[in-house]
């Protein structure tokens, strides 16, 4: 069995997001695997130590520079990579057909993604791809067992936990709480320069969404900050609680 | 216009708060407003939405969509758009909802903007503003495919009543058993008597400074004196004194409740992104340099132990 992992590369989450010429500035920031998609990688890792697969591909959509997040998931102990080569202005449709098209050419028995990108924060793509290829999905997995062409997952929904099953081949994306992305370690960055890392073109396709325009969010203003005895602060938040708020007790 | 369909999320009857919040915001854009509600008998259910102005309310109901089901789901409502062609349709931007919108936009090659704080209809046309980098920044975005699709964050739209006749549609179902492909086996309820962080109107999170499970304990009272949900920072998840699905920031949930207090909250950027939109902020924290307090309309600068004990007695009063 074959897993293939889709990795995006975003922006740091500790980044600070400013504008420059309308645009999000993107000078200096330190690029990393979208956090969901490490644990993607992570999970896919441990699918193959415990033998349930025998092969980890990673994949990216994007430009050159996300050779980096390709390379750090290989020195994590991914097989091997494939860059498909897209502007990153593409948006969630034109992303979605991209890596469908590299992923059929693979036809992995699961592929897995993140459940949401920390930067656009659109939680699409692996369901698209996953309509695109015409498979089942699971979405936000928190644990997964495979066994008899079977996944079965725990996944975070809202107001519980849910079990589900779907058949494999299956596109299953990842929580963050699924577990702890392992650090590379030095002996892996130097065997991840080795592992053989393929390049293609995007698959055409128009993007779907326009985006007319960036904004800062309105600056929140600092309010009261008080320094006293903690009694004294503790009344004064009660009354403001109470008088502003309007909270009802 | 054909009109904005609102779909309804629900369990067992019970209502999200975001279904009225989208209701509202839908009757406020003008067009004609209708409930899209699926599961075994939710036709009693009708009057519910009338109430924040649905003038009709499709109730797709059968064994088949007792529970959601991705494919189930995805087929009937593809099928319900291509017969009766709405402008629009809204899906509330929780777990499900995103699923269900995903799957549908890309069956219909459609675009969709997910986590929409702001909306904008015209035929054929939605303009939606969305919080990108969880919330650090802002992108207007324009949305021309068939459908007209979005996903609404919770929290940001007002709920408004205003009349609506709720008629009610039964449309024909068009979904098969051979269109479900998640076999769900169980689904177990959050154990909690507080409400739903992205749902709450009060949410207190404790962070770093509760420095254990005594910390968070003291937060939990409070919230419970306020009917409040519990959140943390990440210092607290990682610590294990909360659970993951409590965490606030930009790996965890985006909160926008009416009033957060942030308990030993430092103020990490992640953290910030996932609640600076609230609309009243208070913060507690021994470190008066705290970037908690830039954003924060109530700071206090002292120590938690001392302050909320204090502070859930003079709420009593």
């Amino acid at each position: 069995m074959k897993v293939l992992v889709c990795v995006k590369q975003t922006f740091d989450t500790e980044a600070k997001i400013e504008l420059k010429d309308g645009k999000i500035a993107d000078a200096g920031i330190n690029l990393i695997i979208n956090p969901y998609d490490e644990v993607a990688v992570e999970g896919g890792i441990q699918l193959k130590e415990k033998k349930v697969v025998d092969e980890v591909v990673v994949l990216s959509a994007g430009s050159d520079k996300a050779m980096d997040a390709i390379r750090t998931a290989l020195a994590m102990g991914a097989d091997r990579g494939i860059l498909v080569k897209q502007d990153t202005s593409a948006d969630e449709y034109a992303r979605a057909v991209a890596l469908a098209a590299a992923i059929k050419e693979e036809n992995p028995d699961i592929i897995l993604a993140g459940h949401v990108a920390a930067d656009d924060g659109s939680s699409q793509v692996p369901t698209r791809i996953a309509e695109i290829l015409g498979l089942p999905h699971i979405n936000v997995i928190t644990e997964i067992e495979v066994a008899g062409g079977k996944a079965t997952c725990t996944c975070e929904a809202d107001g519980g936990t849910l079990v589900a099953e779907v058949a494999l081949p299956a596109v299953i994306s990842s929580q963050v709480s699924w577990n702890e992305p392992r650090y590379p370690s030095m002996k892996g960055i130097m065997q991840a320069k080795k592992k053989p890392v393929t390049t293609a073109d995007a698959a055409a396709a128009d993007n779907k969404v326009t985006i007319i325009e960036y904004a800062m969010p309105p600056a929140k203003q600092a309010g009261i900050k008080m320094e006293d005895e903690p009694e004294v602060c503790a009344t004064k938040l009660a009354e403001w609680m109470k008088n502003t708020v309007k909270v009802e007790v | 216009m054909a009109g904005t369909w609102v779909i309804v999320e629900q369990r067992d009857g019970n209502i999200r708060k975001v279904t009225y919040e989208m209701l509202s915001e839908a009757k406020k854009l003008g067009d004609e407003v209708s409930a899209v509600v699926f599961g075994k008998s939710v036709e009693g259910l009708a009057s519910e939405f009338a109430k924040y102005g649905a003038d009709k309310v499709y109730a797709v109901e059968g064994d088949l969509f007792a529970e959601y089901n991705t494919g189930a789901y995805v087929a009937q409502l593809a099928a319900m758009i291509a017969e009766y062609s709405p402008n629009a349709v809204l899906f509330a931007h929780t777990f499900n909802g995103r699923d269900f919108a995903s799957r549908l936009a890309q069956k219909l090659e459609a675009g969709l903007a997910t986590d929409a704080i702001a909306v904008e209809l015209s035929a054929g046309k939605g303009v939606f503003t969305r919080a990108i980098y969880a919330g650090k920044a802002l992108a207007k975005v324009e949305v021309a495919t068939n459908p007209v699709m979005a996903t609404i964050r919770a929290g940001v739209m007002e709920v408004v009543e205003s009349a609506g006749a709720g008629a009610v549609v039964k449309p024909a179902v068009a979904a098969t058993a051979t269109d479900v492909y998640q076999n769900i086996k169980s689904f177990v309820p959050t154990v909690s008597a507080r409400p739903d962080l992205t749902e709450a109107e009060t949410v207190i999170s404790g962070g770093r400074g509760c420095k254990g499970p005594d910390g968070i304990k003291l937060v939990e009272d409070l919230a419970d004196l306020l009917g409040a949900a519990v959140g943390g920072s990440r210092a607290s998840i990682d610590s294990g004194w909360l659970g993951h699905e409590l965490q606030v920031g930009q790996t965890g949930k985006v909160v926008c409740p009416n009033l957060y207090i942030a308990a030993g909250i430092s103020g990490a950027i992640q953290h910030l992104a996932g609640m600076s939109s609230s609309k009243f902020i208070a913060a507690i924290n021994t470190d008066p340099e705290a970037p908690i307090f830039n954003v924060s309309d109530f700071g206090v600068v002292a120590d938690l132990f001392k302050v909320i004990p204090t502070l859930v007695t003079e709420l009593k009063k």
